[in-house]
């Protein structure tokens, strides 16, 4: 015991002393097996290439590696500062599974990182994979479109989603390499390659450098699918396709911002089924509308690769006899509109782009092209505005949302039935800090709004009604809709009601930078300023550290199950499609 | 610093600066134009501006709305936006404009006014692609030699 504590003091001290170098991947990193990846080192010193030693498994490292690493005498950072040495070695993969500790050594910098190298079965369990993200999907945004959707008797829901009969499930754990926090770029990307990431990264370790295009990469599961099957691949998203969570299937990249240059990774790539919104930045920078600063004509490129263009709903429909088997669908310049714009209050802008596809259509046309394929396929489907809409607190959009995934649910779930080899998987990528708490009664006398909130025994049930069983209600302005509330938000006035005029937007910035309450919606009858709890440099209401709840029905989902890491996702879906096994 | 123009101070200023070169027309006569007559169709493969704006391509004009927070304090343009902007594109990397924005090249230094406030840019109405130089912010449609005030 002496002995020990001797050591742990010694140690301590030892570390104490050293300088942080970091090795990417990092610490604990998982990685597929064969799947190329990026390895760096970043030491906080200069040194000469002969003074950095880097042992794997206590060997020489290019002799595991198979390649000696590019050495960097100065890395620089903003302003030319020297951040230090650093090696890097691109494209580098581990054929054979197990433990990898790498360690290094320069002058009194050390540090070292254990890589877990998996492998998979030999045998593919599914041939399709359908994963459905609720972008932002809480378990407020499924309980309220439960009670929404379907209605409550006696305390008993009048009838299930698709959602609630998946028959596996999980609580994933979303924090990201750097905090606790996480947002839609490294959530996505732990799913779509295995590895957690840094907030704004995708597929990539966060690096030191300011390049947002250079940091360590690490493969996504549409590389991966492309390097080892001959399976189709659909992205579909009612945000736009270049939007993180769409991204994280193809894209290299420190910034999510850099739409761009992601709708040229998603060109790269080349999924066969490509539909939402977001053609600003497929569109050359003379074109009015286009978000671009080249002339780079994205639309004639993918069609000249063989899609079928789309831009409407209709053209969509039309498209399901195409035999290109490729189809670019986009929608929207931007972001599409949410499920109540487009169906009901035709607000947003709805008026501009009148003939959207909502997420069902869109999900359907994607399996009709996908299930061409004899091969398979993995489809990523978001609602991406259940997030949108959860940021501004605009909860009548975002459980509308969840509805509408529901249904695509559903469409995925039909799929399986007569497909039983599609694995079927629906999840969020991270949570709100949205609760539902009862209802309120507008009819209530008084003008104190507050008062008005049903809670307890008095929160009763809402009166939506659903007269022609489509799973939505006729309208949501109804006498005692429901009262959700965030539990974080900056400045605005609480409306405690649907948004009926367009979506929410609860605060704008001042001369200062700084976000304040949106005056718009001070002489709403009962609004009420709630000054915020957020640092003012926040917009809206932030994401929820909360874990998400993943479901999942088809072969292999019983391999979710208790705590993951929402990396550990992929190690299923990779051994789900047995990737480590040489198919093509 | 947080100074605000006033109409009139503004209308001053505006005269004050017509030298012989820039003669404008009287305010009285330059035509309105509003956000949601800038374009005549939307389609996800691009915008077409409206028979109005390719009409006055070229004249002075004015138009309302709110100042997207800028880029920097001491920028030559900004971002005028029908609503005021929710969101900062310039600070956020998950934020990005609306497709109806009007980039506004001022004349002279005129100071930065509040978002939350409802401003008249007037200036000249240029059409096609720009890529500013010191930014690299690409526009399609602008005000020229613009100024400011707040209504």
């Amino acid at each position: 015991m002496r002995i020990l504590i001797a050591a742990l003091a010694a140690s301590t001290a030892f570390t104490s002393a050293a300088i942080a170098a970091e090795i990417y991947p990092i610490d604990r990193a998982t990685i597929l097996a064969k799947s190329p990846f990026d390895f760096k080192v970043e030491l906080d010193a200069v040194y000469g290439e002969g003074d950095i030693q880097v042992t794997v498994n206590g060997k020489p490292y290019a002799e595991v590696f198979g390649k000696p690493a590019e050495y960097v005498a100065e890395e620089k950072g903003k302003e030319d500062k020297v951040l230090g040495s650093a090696l890097i070695l691109r494209d580098l993969a581990l054929a054979t599974p197990g433990d990898y500790t790498v360690e290094v050594k320069a002058g009194n910098e050390t540090k070292s990182a254990t890589w877990q190298v998996y492998g998979t079965s030999e045998v593919a369990k599914a041939k399709n994979v359908i994963f459905l993200i609720g972008d932002g999907l809480s378990v407020a945004h499924r309980t309220s479109a439960r009670i929404m959707s379907k209605g409550m008797t006696g305390g008993k829901a009048n009838g299930r989603l698709a959602m609630d009969d998946l028959d596996h499930m999980a609580f994933i754990g979303t924090s990201s390499t750097h905090s606790i926090a996480t947002d839609s770029a490294n959530t996505a990307s732990a799913y779509m390659t295995g590895h957690k990431s840094r907030v704004n990264a995708l597929g990539v370790y966060a690096d030191r450098t300011p390049a947002t295009l250079d940091d360590p990469k690490v493969e996504t599961i549409a590389e991966a699918l492309r390097r080892t099957t001959k399976k189709s691949i659909g992205v579909v998203t009612t945000a736009e396709v270049e939007d993180a969570t769409p991204a994280a299937v193809v894209s290299h990249t420190r910034k999510r911002s850099d739409k761009a240059e992601i709708v040229g990774m998603l060109y790269n790539v080349q999924p066969d089924v490509l539909l939402g919104g977001g053609s600003a930045y497929f569109l050359k920078s003379d074109v009015p509308g286009s978000k671009r600063k080249d002339d780079k004509d994205y639309i004639k490129m993918f069609g000249d690769a063989g899609y079928t263009i789309a831009t409407t709903g209709t053209e969509l429909a039309a498209s399901a006899g195409t035999n290109t088997g490729k189809i670019l669908g986009l929608f929207h310049t931007g972001n599409m509109d949410t499920w109540l714009d487009r169906n009901e209050l035709k607000k947003g802008t709805v008026e501009k782009f009148p003939d959207q596809p909502g997420l069902v259509d869109m999900t359907q046309a994607a399996l009709g092209q996908l299930s061409k394929n004899p091969e398979g396929f993995f489809l990523m489907v978001e609602a991406a505005s259940v997030d949108k809409m959860s940021h501004p607190m605009d909860w009548d959009r975002a459980v509308l949302e969840t509805v509408e995934l529901d249904h695509a649910v559903a469409v995925a779930r039909d799929f399986a039935a007569k497909n039983p080899d599609t694995l079927v998987v629906v999840t969020g990528d991270h949570t709100h800090g949205v609760s539902l708490i009862g209802t309120i009664d507008t009819q209530k006398e008084g003008t104190d709004m507050r008062e008005k909130v049903g809670v307890y025994d008095d929160a009763g049930f809402p009166d939506y009604v659903d007269a022609n069983g489509d799973g939505y209600p006729e309208s949501v302005d109804v006498k005692r809709p429901l009262a959700l509330f965030s539990s974080n938000f900056p400045d605005y006035y609480e409306t405690w009601g649907p948004k009926l005029d367009g979506p929410f937007v609860p605060a704008i910035q001042d001369g200062e930078g700084k976000y304040v309450a949106n005056e718009a919606y001070k002489d709403v009858p009962g609004a009420v300023l709630r000054v915020g709890n957020l640092p003012r440099e926040n917009d809206t209401a932030v994401h929820a550290v909360d874990d998400i709840v993943l479901q999942a029905t088809g072969p292999g989902a019983e391999a979710f199950k208790g705590y993951m890491e929402q990396s550990d996702v992929y190690k299923v879906l990779a051994d789900v499609f047995a990737l480590d096994a040489p198919q093509k | 610093m947080s100074q605000i123009l006033t109409r009139r101070s503004c209308l001053a200023t505006l005269a004050a600066g017509m030298s012989l070169a820039t003669l404008r027309p009287a305010r009285a006569a330059t035509p309105d134009l509003s956000f949601g007559e800038l374009y005549g169709s939307f389609s996800a493969l691009g915008l077409e501006f409206s028979d109005k704006v390719k009409k006055l391509t070229g004249s002075r004009v004015t138009i309302q709305g709110f100042m997207a927070p800028p880029l920097k304090a001491e920028s030559a343009f900004f971002v005028l936006t029908e609503i005021p902007m929710a969101l900062c594109p310039f600070c956020s990397t998950d934020a990005d404009w609306p497709d109806n924005i009007l980039v506004v090249y001022l004349d002279g230094k005129q100071t930065f006014t509040d978002p939350n406030q409802r401003i008249e840019a007037a200036g000249m109405l240029e059409r096609g692609s720009w890529t500013d130089p010191d930014t690299g912010f690409v526009s399609q449609l602008r005000l020229r030699d613009a100024r400011f005030s707040t209504i």
